[in-house]
């Protein structure tokens, strides 16, 4: 549906968004996630054709952004980091103008009571823009996106200055438009994006950094699959009771708790689940399982050793 | 183009700026009307007319500073250039509202020309002939004015620049005299506003004025355009 190639804008000697491609299929709610100033929204602004790109290309729904910016424009609802609201208007006029500007073909009174109810800002139809809450305005803004029907929705940052029961509206009222449009959805806090999104795209420094099925960030980061053990028994039978399972790959020992008791944290291959094979191997050792965790990385933790590993990467690349 | 005229329209009736330009505009022009008409005696709406120049000068950068400045500074320029609406619809929706209120400005001049049918014989050719040289001139002044606005994302630096280039294009004539080489002197005076309104303001309709004028106005909507593809391409 949307098919990003290889594209990059910079701003003098700077590089904004570097030789990034990604695409996104029809019904698919694509994570854009990335530390403030990553590119993100300077992405998002050339997929929708307010800026350009220095080379690559943008295909939506097979048509070049460029080329024929008007069919690309009119499939494509955006919500920009600023929602762009005239706030002299009233929410209703302000709808209004935007469904002529974007030319919608649908019965125009009804559409727009119906976007209006999906969004939840019917009881401030008639007030003036200038006079809503952060959250009101932010509403508008989707609401203005959502006009036409578009097939593919982008969302900057969608829902920023929301309360946190106005979050989760947003959020499962993006779950359940993505049955029906293709949807790409900016922010920086990972639970959002994991909460919503089938698919993760990481960005940092204009590059995409990951870009993989939301619950696989963790492996793509750290390779294997882990697991937390605090074991109470002798280290030595601990360690050669844990060794001979099949699957494993490096047994660590962090730390005493006590005496009789030290933490591990197991390394071991993914796909296959040791932790029925952990538990027996510990009792037949005769010592005792106190607490098992998954020892995965949360997704904070994936998102930051993905941005951080590639500043390192850029300072070690500048330095020479 | 349609939907953009409207709002501009809206936006201008809706806020006090409509109003205030009106009454500025017939607030002066009946100023100038009692003092070269009444006061002197005399029928003729010409001195009217070219008096009136400098009061145009001032009112078309206020008319059109808000046009793309203030959609800069909201951001709401995203919603327009994200649209299926083309840069030109766009670009002639903003020209036209600035233009309509402009016109509307000017038809008090038809008023002065019933008041002054009440007193003597009024000479419709003048009125009607610079009727059309003020929509001509005021049109090329809100083109290079929608231009300027393009280019700031304050309305007070429009407005200021846009002055600044209606009293230097009122003022060609002069400027043109004041420079001793002549080949500079003759291209300023070709581009003189002031020589081509004159024209119409003694009730002829002068072809070469009226292509000037249209041509400007073609000129820096065309500019303006560039000013947002540029944008996009920098």
């Amino acid at each position: 549906m949307v098919e990003v190639k290889n594209l990059t804008k910079r701003y003098g000697s700077m590089t904004v968004v570097d030789n990034i491609s990604f695409t996104v299929g029809e019904g698919e709610i694509l994570g854009f996630l990335g530390p403030n100033g990553a590119g993100k929204s300077t992405t998002m602004n050339m997929i929708t054709g307010y800026i350009s790109s220095n080379s690559g290309t943008v295909t939506v729904d097979g048509y070049e952004v460029l080329e024929n910016p008007k069919k690309v424009k009119s499939s494509i609802g955006y919500l920009p980091e600023i929602p762009p609201l005239y706030v002299d208007m009233t929410v209703k006029k302000y709808l209004e103008f935007m469904f002529d500007l974007k030319k919608v073909k649908l019965p125009k009174k009804e559409h727009i009571e119906e976007v209006m109810r999906l969004v939840k800002i019917s009881d401030v139809a008639n007030r003036i823009i200038k006079h809503l809450s952060k959250g009101y305005r932010q509403r508008v803004g989707f609401a203005q996106a959502l006009l036409g029907n578009p097939p593919v929705l982008i969302l900057d940052e969608p829902t920023v200055g929301l309360d946190p029961q106005q979050i989760i509206e947003i959020r499962n009222l993006i779950k359940s438009l993505g049955k029906k449009h293709t949807i790409i959805f900016s922010s920086h806090v990972l639970s959002e994006i994991s909460a919503t999104c089938d698919r993760i795209v990481v960005i940092s420094n204009g590059k995409i950094v990951a870009d993989t099925k939301a619950s696989e960030l963790s492996t793509v980061v750290s390779g294997n699959q882990k697991l937390r053990l605090d074991i109470e028994g002798s280290q030595g039978t601990v360690l050669n009771a844990l060794k001979v399972i099949p699957g494993v790959l490096k047994i660590k020992k962090q730390r005493d708790i006590n005496d009789k008791t030290s933490r591990y944290l197991i390394e071991y291959q993914n796909g296959i689940d040791i932790r029925r094979d952990v538990f027996k191997a510990i009792a037949q050792a005769d010592c005792v399982i106190l607490d098992m965790q998954s020892g995965n990385e949360t997704l904070e933790d994936s998102f930051l050793k993905l941005v951080t590993q590639d500043q390192t990467k850029d300072k070690t690349g500048g330095a020479k | 183009m349609k939907a953009i005229l409207k709002r501009e329209l809206s936006s201008y009736f809706n806020s006090a700026i409509a109003y205030v330009v009106m009454a500025m505009f017939f607030g002066f022009s009946g100023w100038f009307f009692v003092g070269t008409c009444f006061m002197a005696n005399s029928s003729s709406l010409s001195p009217t007319f070219s008096n009136i120049f400098v009061i145009i000068v001032f009112i078309t950068p206020i008319i059109s500073m808000k046009t793309f400045s203030e959609e800069k500074r909201q951001r709401t320029d995203q919603a327009l250039l994200t649209s299926p609406t083309s840069l030109f619809d766009i670009v002639m929706g903003k020209f036209l509202g600035a233009f309509i209120l402009y016109a509307l400005c000017c038809m008090i001049f038809f008023v002065y020309g019933l008041v002054i049918m009440i007193f003597a014989p009024a000479d419709w050719a003048v009125i009607i002939c610079t009727n059309i040289g003020l929509m001509l001139l005021g049109g090329a002044l809100i083109a290079i004015d929608v231009f300027i606005s393009a280019l700031t994302e304050s309305q007070l630096i429009a407005a200021i620049i846009g002055m600044a280039v209606g009293l230097i294009t009122y003022m060609m004539g002069s400027i043109a005299s004041m420079i001793g080489i002549d080949w500079v002197t003759t291209v300023l005076n070709s581009i003189s506003f002031t020589a081509y309104y004159s024209n119409f303001t003694y009730g002829m309709l002068d072809l070469t004025g009226i292509v000037f004028f249209l041509s400007v106005i073609a000129l820096f909507i065309f500019f303006t355009i560039r000013v947002f593809e540029r944008k996009r391409w920098s």
